[in-house]
């Protein structure tokens, strides 16, 4: 393993000093935690806005805290769920009065502790909702399963509900808009090699030159399927008809588009993927409003990407488009 | 069996030693058929236990596995963390005022512990989950006249690797469908730890 770090067991601590010395006048830390919120936390008279997970996905969480998106984002271990106790910080850390929300990808672990910490806050009196976002259209949705992952889409709910909330709406809208955008929400991804956890110091899965996993998570944890790698085209044409065989657009309608690099590709290849996405889209008749390619949620890194796909309507338009001051989303 | 404050931080500090000295096969495990980071979190949550439990004086063996819960759920992180807390939370709480825990107690102890695990983790017998150790250990100690710490590891071990043959439909694995089959659950291998660990302190005693 090579990589720029101090102490393994010390990455979590040091990228949040780091972040907080990039971006002091926008970011706090609340002390003894890994919790970072917007400076001004609490904002009186505003739903409160937790999310968090893993680390190793950076931007995401931290990324987008600040006015317009999140009020705070609870870090974990690397790849591993925050713990009850540091989101319950969290959440007592944003309460302005009006209740906090949580977004939560759907990973057995962070529901766990995301709930843990939500019975936490509730027999303190705190008024607390969630959403639990599962935008990976790679995994199958059945009773047999905990259902499907919460990848880079959770990005677009990050924004949203965000704009929602910094607008004065209530627990309950902003639960509402949440829901929305998760129902109209749908991504895949894929990967060309794996990513190494610092405290592992090894690869978390073995790829030979040649091959390529389709439909991977955001930890490197397995696809669906194993095979040669292909062109960007055939790439992105596959992940793109996964997407959308999986969503009710019957053309003519609008979508935002996100490209999401999961850290170690380049942004060449992701707009390479990019053009073929759109010219798929508009031989369907699917208008794209806007388009979002980079890094926004990543697994260390991993080569490869993810296409998600967000149907529109008037509202959500405008909440996309609405301001935020996060770091890692300026619009 | 009786369980008394010493006996409970001795078996901590055995499942600890297991734990660390099997930190890269949990993890191994974990790499088969979940995200690779087991062993990473249970040997971090662990060490922090006994640091706990032997920087305190307790009274209670319900007091000594209170904490122990607390500083799994607030260390571990992942699905382990919540599951394996609950799990000592509840069995903490089974047993709460006993200076010493005698095998009746235990059981049920343990009998709250696996109603915990499944309820948190929405889980039931034979999903390829921890609980498919905790479940049988339990029904041994409330169903057994007298625990037999050969026993005990028998049933623990035997649970375990049952978990191989069967196909994930709970947690991480379950993204792996069949290709679950055949390897052991990282979960049901730690929790065997703990029950290896708590048969050499009955074993101790006998």
């Amino acid at each position: 393993m090579k990589k720029i770090i101090n102490d393994p067991n010390q990455v979590v601590q040091d990228m949040i000093a780091g972040m907080i010395a990039a971006y002091p006048n926008a970011l706090k830390q609340i002390p003894e935690t890994t919790v970072i919120t917007r400076s001004e936390a609490p904002v009186s008279g505003k739903v409160g806005l937790v999310s968090g997970g893993g680390s190793g996905h950076e931007p995401a969480h931290a990324g987008y805290v600040g006015k317009g998106m999140l009020d705070a984002a609870v870090a974990g271990e690397v790849f591993t769920s925050p713990t009850p106790d540091q989101i319950y910080e969290a959440i007592k850390a944003v309460d302005g009065g009006k209740g906090v929300f949580l977004i939560i990808k759907n990973y057995t672990g962070d529901v766990l502790n995301f709930e843990m910490a939500m019975e936490l806050a509730e027999a303190d009196g705190i008024q607390v909702e969630k959403v639990i976002v599962n935008d990976d259209v790679a995994v199958e949705d059945s009773s047999f399963t905990t259902g499907r992952r919460g990848i880079a889409g959770t990005v677009f709910v990050h924004k949203i509900a965000g704009a929602i909330a910094e607008q004065g709406a209530s627990l309950e809208e902003v639960k509402t808009t949440a829901e929305k955008v998760v129902n109209q929400t749908r991504s895949m991804g894929m990967a060309l090699s794996p990513c190494t956890v610092p405290a592992a110091g090894k690869p978390s899965f073995h790829l030979a030159e040649n091959e390529m996993e389709i439909g991977i998570g955001i930890h490197g944890e397995a696809g669906i399927e194993r095979k040669p790698v292909a062109t960007a085209d055939d790439i992105a044409t596959e992940l793109t008809e996964k997407v959308l065989m999986d969503m009710d657009l019957i053309g003519n309608e609008e979508v935002a588009v996100m490209i999401n690099g999961l850290g170690a590709t380049p942004e060449m290849e992701l707009y390479i993927v990019n053009k073929k996405v759109h010219q798929l889209l508009a031989e369907k008749g699917i208008q794209v409003y806007k388009t979002f390619v980079g890094e926004y949620m990543t697994a260390l890194e991993m080569t490869g990407c993810s296409v998600t796909l967000l149907k529109l309507d008037d509202k959500v338009k405008e909440l996309l488009d609405a301001k935020s001051e996060a770091p890692a989303f300026r619009n | 069996m009786e369980l008394q404050v010493k006996d409970t931080i001795q078996w901590l500090e055995k499942i600890n030693e297991k734990i660390q000295q099997n930190k890269d096969y949990l993890t191994d495990l974990d790499q088969a058929i979940g995200d690779s980071d087991h062993g990473i979190n249970m040997s971090r949550g662990f060490q922090e236990v006994v640091k706990q439990v032997n920087s305190k004086d307790y009274n209670t063996v319900s007091d000594v596995l209170k904490d122990t819960a607390m500083t799994l759920m607030s260390k571990v992180g992942g699905a382990s963390g919540p599951l394996f807390g609950t799990a000592f939370l509840r069995f903490s709480m089974g047993i709460k005022g006993m200076d010493a825990v005698n095998q009746e107690a235990f059981a049920k102890g343990l009998e709250d512990a696996v109603a915990g695990i499944m309820q948190r983790g929405k889980a039931t017998i034979g999903e390829k989950t921890m609980v498919d150790v905790w479940s049988p250990v339990a029904d041994y100690f409330k169903e057994t006249a007298k625990v037999q710490a050969e026993d005990v590891v028998y049933t623990a071990k035997n649970a375990m690797e049952q978990t191989k043959e069967i196909m994930a439909t709970k947690g991480r694995a379950s993204y792996f469908k069949e290709k679950s089959i055949g390897h052991i659950d990282p979960g049901a291998a730690s929790s065997f730890y703990v029950f290896e660990a708590l048969s050499e302190v009955i074993k101790e005693e006998e």
